[in-house]
């Protein structure tokens, strides 16, 4: 590193700019200088992009989340608009822990991600019953439910939990008579791409459809399995093939499939659905 | 001057590419070319970072420490890349998502930090915004060739739309399943590289070693 002392002692005093400019480029001070500038300019570019878009990421986020529904409801139609199709899908807000629905609360402003954070308005799960490892659970969850002529063709119901990196967020689609799967697919996670991300393969996502979540029992007895379901499988309607090089994330897609299906989540309000049908 | 900058826009795309000859930005080739619409969106993001990430690394050359200048280069690339990210997530969604990590790992494209400290850190902000740009678009040229054949044959449409009628659609056409896969793009751009120098002979190597035969030598 040059020696401050070789530059020659300005023989009057200067503006700090003409100072700043004598500055040798590798003296302490001029890195530091640099490098806290540009910092600095750099965060206020970053940021300022961030908050200015956000406002049109949301809308985007809160468009695909709709589209996911639509997808996994099967209800996708090409050249409609998602805001058209969605008039077809009815939310309600269901309280968890009766299984009844919770007609005072207005499924339009009801947020389910928001009220999970909320101690008022969700509840802690203990350790030892926290499979998809979500720490706390909004006392109501917001479901769609898809019927023709007043008949129920479909549930769709929110389920997330943790995979290998993230929490992943999607939608199981059930048939009308509350055990078996028409669909599932997420709309956000940060699994691995190629390996976990394959979630979103739609080769993968069309083996739920036909498979029966409860057993005989009336606990969830679907799972992801490892490798493929064999041919000889007893079980192979509650069995799923597992994702290549992705155990993690196969078995956080059954761990949230369980808590979600079981007691603590929509079990109360599926098994009433299913004495009813 | 204009002939110079001709040719520092220029250059890049058969005479100096960097995928073909330089052999930079491989990694993403191969990641982002089975259909062409996701290619053209990277091509667009990575234009951008290139040619801006190389003005502004050249705007401030006679500042950057030497100590410091692979960080100072980097945190320039990085935040670019962000707010093209940024950019990407509120205006074509979808294809953001498509994308995925790809976006981000424009940060780690040699092309990007190799124009910056080979181009932009000796030469003034306009040619260095030039030879970004045509460093994109030779990287573009390569990336939507490789796309579109890839589209093409593994899929048989381009851009989404249905040009060679599959089987599976009711048509005549058996899609070539290797198209889809990553390695289709390492031979497409080896029958490039191929092409390219047979055409400009300049481009070959001299091999570095030749094999001789050692009459009764002990083997070292």
């Amino acid at each position: 590193m040059p020696d401050d002392s070789t530059t020659p002692a300005p023989a009057k005093p200067q503006g700090w700019l003409r100072r700043l400019r004598s500055m040798p480029n590798d003296s302490t001070a001029k890195t530091l200088l640099v490098a806290i500038t540009l910092c600095l300019v750099c965060s206020v570019i970053v940021s300022s992009a961030a908050v200015g878009l956000k406002p049109l990421q949301q809308r985007n986020a809160e468009e695909d989340r709709r589209r996911i529904i639509l997808e996994v409801g099967g209800l996708m139609e090409p050249g409609k608009s998602i805001n058209e199709l969605f008039e077809r899908v009815e939310p309600r807000v269901v309280d968890l822990a009766t299984g009844e629905y919770a007609e005072a609360v207005d499924p339009g402003t009801y947020d389910q991600r928001a009220a999970a954070k909320d101690p008022a308005a969700s509840v802690a799960i203990p350790p030892a019953q926290d499979v998809a490892q979500i720490r706390r659970r909004a006392n109501m969850a917001t479901i769609y439910l898809v019927s023709d002529n007043g008949k129920l063709e479909r549930i769709i119901l929110p389920v997330y939990g943790y995979g290998l990196w993230s929490t992943l967020y999607g939608y199981i689609a059930l048939e009308g008579d509350g055990t078996t799967i028409f669909g599932l697919q997420y709309y956000e996670h940060g699994e691995t791409a190629g390996l976990g991300g394959e979630v979103d393969n739609p080769k993968w996502r069309a083996k739920w459809n036909g498979k029966v979540v409860y057993g005989s029992d009336g606990a969830p007895d679907i799972e992801v399995v490892k490798g493929t379901v064999g041919a000889g499988d007893p079980n192979a309607r509650f069995h799923v093939d597992g994702l290549a090089g992705a155990t993690l994330t196969s078995k956080g897609v059954t761990n949230m499939l369980r808590y979600w299906l079981g007691d603590e989540g929509f079990g109360p309000f599926l098994r009433k659905l299913r004495s009813s049908a | 001057m204009i002939r110079e900058a001709k040719k520092v826009l220029l250059d890049p795309l058969f005479n100096d590419n960097p995928i073909a000859l330089q052999i930079l930005g491989i990694c993403s080739a191969l990641a982002v070319t089975s259909s062409l619409a996701p290619a053209i969106i990277m091509s667009i993001a990575l234009t951008a970072v290139v040619a801006f990430s190389n003005a502004a690394v050249a705007a401030i050359r006679n500042h950057i420490p030497n100590s410091i200048r692979i960080i100072v280069q980097m945190t320039i690339i990085a935040s670019l890349v962000i707010v093209v990210d940024q950019l990407l997530k509120a205006f074509v969604f979808g294809l953001s998502k498509q994308l995925s990590v790809f976006v981000s790992l424009i940060i780690t494209n040699c092309i990007v930090m190799g124009r910056a400290e080979a181009y932009a850190m000796k030469h003034g902000v306009v040619m260095s915004f030039l030879d970004g740009l045509g460093n994109g678009l030779g990287y573009s040229l390569i990336l939507i060739a490789v796309a579109t054949i890839r589209e093409l044959f593994g899929s048989g449409s381009l851009l989404g739309f249905p040009v060679l009628p599959t089987v599976a659609d009711g048509g005549w056409y058996y899609p070539m399943g290797l198209m889809v896969l990553p390695p289709a793009a390492f031979f497409l751009i080896g029958f490039f590289i191929w092409g390219l120098r047979t055409w400009k002979t300049a481009q070959v190597e001299q091999p570095e070693y030749r094999i001789h035969v050692a009459h009764g030598a002990e083997v070292m």
